[in-house]
């Protein structure tokens, strides 16, 4: 399988990284499929947590989230619930958005709005662990 | 940027739905669903985070017959999603692409997240002790 015989062009090295001239060919599908592995445990735990606390009280949840652990755990879930969708939703603008003005506006928009989800959660689980 | 009009290809309203393109075009629907949905979870953070109150204000909206249907529908797409999404992660590591093994793992996924989002529920209600 030299890269002569199959007319590939590129060095062996090159062929083994699979990167593409631009060194980041992969890299969107490579942590599409990374973060969805993350969230196969942490959405089952999430949600299981969810039922688990079904019409409990302030107290309870509150103390649940605080918890070093839950919110460790938490910020991962939300970290990788959004950098998930962000990619997601990416294709999607790509897929059926094709004026590309619109769609590096709608691009932008979306990974501006992912951004400040994710961030509100993240500064929420900090308020409630440390207190206001 | 061609504006001549060119004749164009038969698009996908021409086929006949099957297994394969209904539950590839579900994955991306119930993906963007739950993406909108990351709303209601950073909302719920946020509430708890501004203490009782808003806690309880937000437990009342979520609770409402809207806010259960949206949350019954937002299960279902979360656990289709995650079903269907292992399916993919198969694919993704070269296994599983035989035309049975397709439609089979297929209706796995679609029985899985039927039998997982009732399952969530009954645990869910079960814990609160009022069944509907």
């Amino acid at each position: 399988m030299s890269g002569k015989a199959t007319g590939d062009f590129r060095s062996d090295l090159g062929r083994v990284r699979g990167l593409g001239s631009a060194k980041e060919g992969v890299h969107h599908w490579w942590m599409q499929r990374l973060s969805a592995i993350a969230l196969v445990p942490l959405t089952i735990w999430f949600v299981a947590s969810l039922v688990c606390h079904t019409g409990a009280g302030y107290d309870a949840v509150s103390a649940w989230l605080a918890s070093p652990v839950i919110f460790g755990l938490m910020v991962l879930l939300i970290a990788a619930t959004f950098y998930h969708a962000a990619l997601g939703l990416q294709v999607i603008i790509e897929d059926y958005v094709h004026r590309e003005a619109a769609k590096i506006a709608a691009l932008l928009l979306m990974k501006f709005t992912c951004g400040v989800l994710a961030l509100a959660a993240i500064v929420a689980l900090l308020v409630i662990a440390f207190g206001r | 940027m061609a504006s001549r009009e060119r004749p164009l290809s038969p698009h996908l309203q021409v086929y006949r739905p099957q297994i394969t393109s209904v539950l590839s075009i579900l994955h991306r629907i119930t993906g963007a669903a739950l993406a909108a949905g990351t709303l209601l979870l950073v909302y719920w953070l946020v509430a708890i985070a501004g203490g009782p109150d808003t806690y309880d204000a937000a437990q009342s909206v979520i609770g409402s017959i809207i806010g259960r249907l949206l949350l019954f529908a937002w299960s279902w797409a979360l656990f289709y999603h995650l079903a269907n999404g292992i399916r993919h992660l198969f694919w993704d590591a070269g296994i599983g692409f035989e035309l049975r093994t397709v439609t089979i793992s297929g209706w796995t996924a679609v029985i899985l997240s039927f039998a997982l989002t009732l399952a969530a529920w009954i645990a869910g209600y079960g814990m609160r002790g009022d069944m509907p």
